[in-house]
């Protein structure tokens, strides 16, 4: 027997929605109810718990089939605007990685490179509607005799495309510092010399895996809000770190869980899919995920009801430490620091700069909010664990 | 511009306007009579004379409003070319997408995170124009022209 004194199903929190009585709250308002009521009245009132993060998230990209016309071909070498795709797949399928920098950018020759143009910024050309080249070499076959193709495609043109993410959502980031004497360009951005800038990322008590940080609830088969459509939790995303340390709520101390996803991107919207450049680092897609949290008991209350003050994020340096794969954490600050724009860096007081965008992290969450509330978005039952401990 | 009541004393006017000098002038002194003929404090952001001797100076002006006034009427007098920064740099306000990268660069505290909205608000008056947000916006929102031959 259950030992929780709030018990419901997904089934239960479904039927709710479906007649529109479902209680839906996005996660920052779900910590000021918990915190209100106390996580027993919480989980009693509340069915579901919408979170939302947008983010650079670099391991993303499209795996596509480009369809045939006579006469047929097998692609050894595909570009779409120029941008290299992986084609050893089958005959038409492709794969287009969002970091993935067009053929001729100069890179860092010209140091720091500005990086204008790459898979992310194709797929969210795609998603406007916007024609791109497509360009395919082969070697010929007696079965796919066509060596050459050369055509502007629009995603309509595409049959299929599916936003595919081998690891998106990270639960916790660093906070990247630089402690050498000189500017550096990273991935977290540009972080001038003696600590002068601490950059962060992750969307804080709004990100997915904050609000249930042993995945109780998010598994293979979840279904998820992304980039503006609707996709699926496929299970753990490369670097799944299932036992990392934590603090006395369970939330990681270091980046950790990871997601992979999938869904289709001709049901997506560029406002939550959006090419990136990072300067004299590259080319990224930024993703917005929303992952729905159903409030099964009080245990799940209270993991929803995490702030901003709970959650402490790893200080890193980026000059020497990260470059040199030193484990070194200067200290950890909390994401209520960290959005108070100062934190202090070995006894430094340093200004802190976002890399997430709280702004589209409250917009993600909010609209799968609203999509939980018009009973146009299900819960489902996650049908493979993803280990955390 | 709005006229003040009569007799209000303005204090801490202060403006950042970008000046384009011709040949003929970029080799004389004429912005020091900004401080010495009308009073003005100025500081200069950047200043460049290009191999055809055409100059540029990015300039923050401080002072009583209208001093500052007489000042860019000399100026203007003297055949130079003003430009208020504002018409200088803009930000495409449907590509923006929050992120607040730029605050790390940005010299003069024009571009700030909103502590509640968590929106970056952009103050054009206190912007130099000085370009480091174009570079450092990963969606390329922040658009810097700052002369006539398309460099920056």
């Amino acid at each position: 027997m259950s030992s929780f004194k709030v018990n419901k199903t997904i089934p239960e929190i479904n039927e709710r929605i479906r007649k529109g009585r479902a209680v839906v709250l996005n996660a920052g308002e779900m910590t000021a109810l918990v915190q209100k009521l106390g996580k027993v009245k919480a989980a009693k009132e509340v069915d579901v718990v919408t979170t939302g993060t947008f983010s650079p998230m670099c391991s993303s990209g499209l795996l596509f089939n480009t369809g045939q016309e006579p006469p047929v071909i097998k692609t050894s070498k595909v570009w779409i605007n120029n941008v290299p795709c992986y084609a050893g797949l089958a005959a038409v399928d492709g794969y287009l990685g969002a970091t993935e920098p067009a053929e001729d950018d100069p890179l860092n020759k010209v140091y720091p490179g500005r990086f204008a143009y790459g898979g992310g910024h194709v797929i969210e050309d795609l998603v406007r509607g916007k024609a791109v080249h497509l360009r395919a070499e082969a070697y010929g076959t007696d079965c796919y005799p066509r060596r050459k193709l050369d055509k502007d495609v629009t995603l309509a043109d595409l049959p299929n495309a599916w936003l595919l993410n081998p690891r998106n959502c990270y639960q916790n980031y660093n906070v990247a510092v630089n402690l050498t004497s000189r500017t550096i360009y990273t991935y977290m951005g540009p972080l001038k010399p003696n600590s002068r800038n601490a950059n962060f990322a992750t969307a804080g008590q709004l990100s997915p895996l904050f609000n249930d940080p042993y995945l109780k609830t998010i598994g293979l088969g979840t279904k998820i809000f992304l980039g503006g459509g609707v996709g699926w939790v496929l299970g753990a995303g490369t670097q799944h770190n299932a036992k990392p340390p934590r603090n006395e709520r369970g939330l990681p101390l270091s980046p950790s869980g990871t997601l992979m996803v999938k869904g289709d991107l001709k049901q997506m919207r560029a406002r939550f899919l959006r090419g990136v450049s990072i300067v004299g680092y590259g080319c990224s897609l930024a993703v917005g995920v929303g992952i729905p949290i159903p409030i099964l008991n009080e245990d799940m209350a209270w993991f929803t009801g995490v702030s901003d003050a709970d959650i402490q994020v790893p200080i890193k340096d980026y000059g020497y430490d990260y470059p040199n794969g030193l484990p070194r954490v200067l200290g950890h600050a909390t994401f209520e620091e960290l959005k108070s724009g100062e934190i202090l860096v070995n006894g430094k007081k340093t200004p802190t700069v976002p890399v997430t965008s709280l702004s589209m992290c409250l917009e993600v969450a909010d609209e799968l909010k609203r999509w939980i509330e018009e009973g146009k978005f299900l819960l489902t039952e996650a049908q493979d664990i993803i280990p955390s401990v | 511009m709005s006229e003040k009541p009569h007799g209000e004393v303005q204090k801490g006017f202060r403006k950042i306007v970008y000046l384009t000098f011709p040949p003929e002038v970029s080799g004389r002194p004429v912005v020091c009579n900004l401080a010495r003929l009308f009073d003005l404090s100025f500081n200069i952001l950047k200043a460049e004379i290009s191999p055809r001797q055409d100059g540029t100076m990015t300039l923050e002006i401080s002072g009583l409003e209208t001093d500052f006034h007489k000042g860019v009427n000399y100026l203007k007098e003297n055949s130079v070319r003003i430009t208020p920064v504002a018409q200088k740099i803009f930000r495409d306000e449907d590509c923006c997408i929050h992120c607040g990268l730029c605050t790390a660069m940005c010299p003069t505290k024009a571009l700030v995170v909103d502590k509640g909205t968590r929106k970056v608000l952009f103050e054009i008056d206190k912007c130099s124009a000085c370009g480091l947000c174009t570079r450092v916006c990963p969606v390329q929102a922040m658009a810097v022209d700052l002369d006539e031959n398309g460099r920056n």
